[in-house]
């Protein structure tokens, strides 16, 4: 049988405010447990929530980003639930009124094609502490720290069909909440977390079929693995003629296993109700106008700009759009680089596979965008040839001068691109070589001709000790040859 | 001294006639010599005072002194104070000290005032009798003479009881149904809860977060309009606490009632009501006649519904607010957990009493999938329309004004046994609360030798008028200047 996989996602996603979003502690990452819990995190007897403007502000400027409705009337609810990590007894979170309503987001796939992924919501609530189970001695540690940790969860339609598409959301996702600036977007530290609900029907179904839910992936390889997983385990079920049971799992990476975590049955019944000490927060069309001022240009604005602006190709503009940082440095290159097109080769091609080969970051590299782009102008005014500038690069990279042109200059790499002089090299190679020029001669096939040319281009090299310019010297070649 | 008023004592005091230190060793050899009858204190903090004291007579000697400067009083153990054990009437918290003070209690702290102690209290501010208080019952200091411990009403009972046992001049106090006015009914003392919203929660340990609101409890009307000046106005703490100017509640306590509307809301004068309680409550509406008011019967005619939504909605707040008390961090914990279940079960079995218990349970029932809209929702509903009852009201009268209780202050142990019967103990105040306008208890006269208190019910922030209405009152009486025999 034939299969449709419908998978939706939901994303906490960890704001970079400074401090919590019902208290004033802090939420750096990493410091000594419980130092960044103050009375009201630890939810002592009398303390109460003030919410945090900028968590708000953040959560706009997401929803503007995709697209969503602002809801104008943004309501707290308390979900209850009993858990040492949870010091009220209960999430302060957003039922029924959330601050983000219904968006979307666009995706770009591998073949080119693109897909929108619907949004059905994004919501305001606070995040746990944690439970540290080892180096405890059969007891349990309690760290606060992280406790009222503003989150936006996001909540997706079902809209995804494959690993790939959904892995391609998380990555947009994540490309998009960095940029903007309301996450730092390490997913090492917790900062994005991704749910997701998988589900298979029989192909071409209008019925979904039930889901199951697998939790808390921190990574996007291992997001990948366990719907590959959870897939092939829903469709073993299907086809031995089982039933999914709808429930909650969780993903072992480094076994590639999943288990059980608990059932639709033993699911907690939260009692939510709205939270009475927290009124309604009204969000007015001022404070989106504010929000809105904030938001850099996101990356589908900027991916279209790259094309309309520098002329380029859908997939290169992709590329170079999704990373605020590259993009930056892309622009910074062409700025001093004027050719946009071969700026951008040069930062997908040898400035990617160096930092890919180095496993660094944009903000690691040790060259900047403008120190690329004045080698691609020299590139560009046949200053150096490509080969050159290979050389140039490495030395830049290594730091061995701050600039290309230092760099050409004291290897010698700048091509002569006088005519006269490089005329009286060819004149004075081809008499060397009279047999050669005469077989050219009589040659008729003019893709054979080409082909001979390169046998007359070494002896040029070698007489312009390598800094003649090949293109000239193709050009003088032709024309002499030829007449 | 003891029987002085606030005004009183800060006058004696800045006239230098008596010490700070004087005057609050006066009042706690009072609590130690008599409190042994009403139990009306849980903790007593005699160094503390005696050091608050002695800082507020350097105060006034400076110069510094503002009108609490020195003068003693107290608060209800509900209200958090750095370093003194907090326990809100219960054994889940007897063991509790807390690292910060209320806003309320930091304001007493900054005006110089000098607290004696944490007031006795129903446990979690359950409860219409303060013998829910795991600290043991409080007795009323009336009507001791025939040989019956009767109830100060609760939850502020030990408030109430202490003021009128002449054992501190003022206390604070809290009211979520009706436990300020109630207390301060049954023990011949005059109480006021503000506008929710005008005084700072932060720091006052929560029952049911949308009802709950501090306030205030001394023997005159003056006296709340000095505790108001203290307690009232924005925190930044607490997000339902209203952004809006403080007047001083004593400038307008001398302005004529001249023309003052007066609206007795019919349905508070049911057969409920006792024919010598309202009788009482009648003869004082006659007297603001003859200051000039007018008077009209006027309709709440959802009013007989807020017992019903009442016990929904603070008890459905209660069950979320008392979550935090899990045994993990502070309080109560029982010994030797075998697992988290087991800490989480006993710590809260053992820890809370059992109408605590009662009201967590039918609280999360109401909550429960299923049920919320029948009740959580249904009684959200019905409070609404409790609120529109007073709103209307309001537009053809300035107050209203009705008896605080059906009875006077009844024998311990009389309705233990029965809940329902003690919640109905609460049915001229409870909807009150769920309109969130101020209400003040004034006393009003005697029915049994036993104190009766007058409800002034007014719009919402008009807590200045209540004052008013309530001491131009005073000035003609003199009910509230009986002392316990």
């Amino acid at each position: 049988m034939q299969w449709d996989i419908v998978i939706g996602l939901e994303i906490h996603v960890q704001l970079a405010t400074k401090t919590k979003i019902f208290s004033g502690s802090s939420t750096a990452f990493g410091a000594e447990p419980n130092t960044q819990a103050s009375a009201v995190d630890l939810a002592m007897p009398g303390t109460l929530p003030v919410p945090n403007e900028q968590a708000f502000r953040y959560a706009v400027m997401f929803g503007l980003a995709v697209n969503a409705e602002i809801g104008r009337r943004s309501v707290f609810d308390r979900k209850n639930y009993f858990y040492p990590d949870l010091p009220k007894g209960y999430q302060t979170t957003q039922l029924d009124h959330p601050i983000v309503g219904p968006g979307f987001v666009d995706i770009d796939l591998e073949d080119g094609s693109s897909k929108r992924v619907r949004i059905h919501h994004a919501h305001l609530e606070e995040d746990a502490g944690k439970s540290l189970h080892e180096d405890f001695d059969g007891m349990t540690g309690i760290d606060l720290n992280r406790a009222g940790t503003p989150l936006i969860e996001i909540v997706t339609e079902p809209d995804m069909n494959s690993a790939e598409e959904a892995v391609a959301f998380a990555k947009k996702l994540h490309s998009l909440v960095s940029s903007i600036g309301i996450c730092d977007g390490d997913m090492s530290q917790g900062s994005l977390r991704f749910d997701v609900n998988i589900s298979l029907k029989p192909k071409g179904s209008d019925e979904l079929g039930t889901r199951t839910e697998t939790k808390n992936l921190n990574s996007f390889r291992f997001m990948e693995q366990a719907i590959a997983h959870e897939v092939e385990r829903q469709m073993d079920i299907l086809e031995d003629g089982g039933r999914i049971i709808q429930e909650t799992r969780l993903y072992n990476g480094e076994r590639d296993e999943s288990r059980s975590m608990r059932s639709k049955e033993e699911a907690n019944d939260y009692r939510y109700f709205p939270c009475p000490d927290l009124l309604p927060v009204v969000i007015d069309d001022a404070f989106i106008e504010s929000a809105r001022d904030l938001l850099p240009e996101l990356p589908d604005e900027r991916k279209a700009r790259f094309k309309e602006q520098y002329g380029l190709n859908d997939y290169d503009a992709r590329l170079l759009s999704d990373d605020a940082r590259i993009a930056a440095f892309f622009e910074e290159a062409v700025s001093q680089g004027k050719d946009a097109k071969l700026a951008a080769n040069w930062v997908l091609g040898e400035f990617s596979a160096r930092l890919n080969a180095e496993d660094k970051t944009v903000v690691q590299a040790p060259i900047t965008g403008s120190q690329l782009g004045q080698l691609v102008a020299r590139i560009a005014d046949n200053t150096v040839s490509s080969s050159g500038a290979k050389k140039v690069f490495e030395a830049l990279w290594n730091g061995d001068a701050d600039n290309a042109d230092a760099i050409i200059e004291a290897q010698g790499l700048k091509q002569v691109s006088d005519t006269g002089a490089l005329e009286q090299m060819v004149d004075e190679v081809l008499a060397g070589m009279p047999d050669q020029v005469a077989q050219y001669q009589e040659e008729a096939d003019p893709k054979k001709q080409k082909k001979m040319l390169g046998g007359f281009m070494g002896p040029l090299m070698k007489a312009s000790k390598g800094q003649g310019n090949p293109k000239l010297f193709n050009e003088i070649l032709v024309r002499k040859l030829g007449g | 001294m003891h029987n002085k008023s606030v005004a009183e004592l800060s006058r004696e005091l800045e006239s230098g006639k008596i010490s700070s230190v004087e005057l609050t060793r006066e009042f706690l050899d009072r609590i130690k010599a008599e409190d042994r009858q009403y139990n009306s204190f849980i903790t007593v903090t005699e160094d503390q005072a005696l050091a608050d004291a002695k800082t507020a007579d350097e105060q006034r000697a400076a110069g510094k002194a503002s009108v609490w400067t020195g003068v003693p009083f107290a608060h209800k153990d509900i209200f958090c104070t750095n370093g003194v054990a907090t326990t809100c009437g219960s054994k889940m918290l007897a063991n509790f000290v807390p690292p910060y003070d209320a806003t309320v209690t930091a304001n007493f702290r900054a005006a110089g005032a000098v607290c004696l102690g944490k007031t006795n209290m129903d446990e979690f501010a359950m409860g219409s009798s303060n013998e829910s208080s795991f600290f043991g019952a409080v007795t009323n200091p009336w009507g001791l003479n025939n040989g019956e411990k009767r109830v100060p009403g609760g939850s502020s009972g030990g408030s109430a009881a202490a003021i009128a046992a002449r054992l501190v001049p003022a206390a604070t106090a809290t009211d979520t149904g009706g436990s300020i006015r109630q207390p301060a009914a049954l023990c011949g003392v005059t109480g006021l809860k503000p506008t929710y919203g005008r005084v700072s929660r932060y720091g006052m340990i929560a029952f049911a977060s949308s009802l709950d609101q501090g306030g205030t409890m001394a023997r005159t009307a003056e006296d709340n309009a000095l505790m108001l000046n203290v307690m009232a106005g924005f925190d930044p703490k607490d997000c339902t606490c209203v952004d809006r100017a403080v007047p001083d509640y004593t400038a307008t306590l001398d302005e004529p009632l001249k023309g003052l509307r007066i609206g007795l809301p019919k349905e508070y004068f049911s057969d409920q009501l006792s024919p010598a309680m309202e009788q009482q409550v009648r003869n004082a509406v006659k007297e603001y006649e003859k200051l000039g008011a007018t008077v009209k019967e006027v309709s709440l005619p959802r009013a007989k519904l807020a017992i019903a939504a009442y016990y929904v909605i603070a008890p459905a707040e209660a069950s979320a607010n008392l979550s935090r008390f899990d045994g993990v961090r502070y309080g109560y914990r029982c010994d030797n957990p075998k697992d988290l279940n087991d800490l989480y079960t006993r710590t809260r079995a053992e820890g809370f009493g059992g109408e605590v218990k009662r009201r967590i349970l039918v609280g999360t029932y109401a909550l429960s999938a299923g049920y919320f809209d029948a009740y959580y929702l249904k009684a959200q509903k019905v409070r609404r329309l409790i609120q529109q009852d007073f709103v209307n009201a309001f537009k053809e009268v300035d107050v209203l004004m009705s008896p605080v209780t059906p009875s006077p202050a009844f024998v311990q142990g009389e309705k233990t046994s029965d809940p329902v019967t003690m919640y109905l103990e609460d049915v001229f105040t409870i909807a009150v609360n769920l309109a969130g306008v101020p209400a003040m208890s004034v006393p009003a006269g005697f029915v049994d030798g036993l104190p009766v208190g007058l409800q002034i019910i007014g719009n919402y922030f008009e807590e200045a008028r209540l004052l008013n209405a309530a001491h131009q009152y005073q000035q003609v009486t003199d009910w509230h200047q009986k002392l316990p025999q």
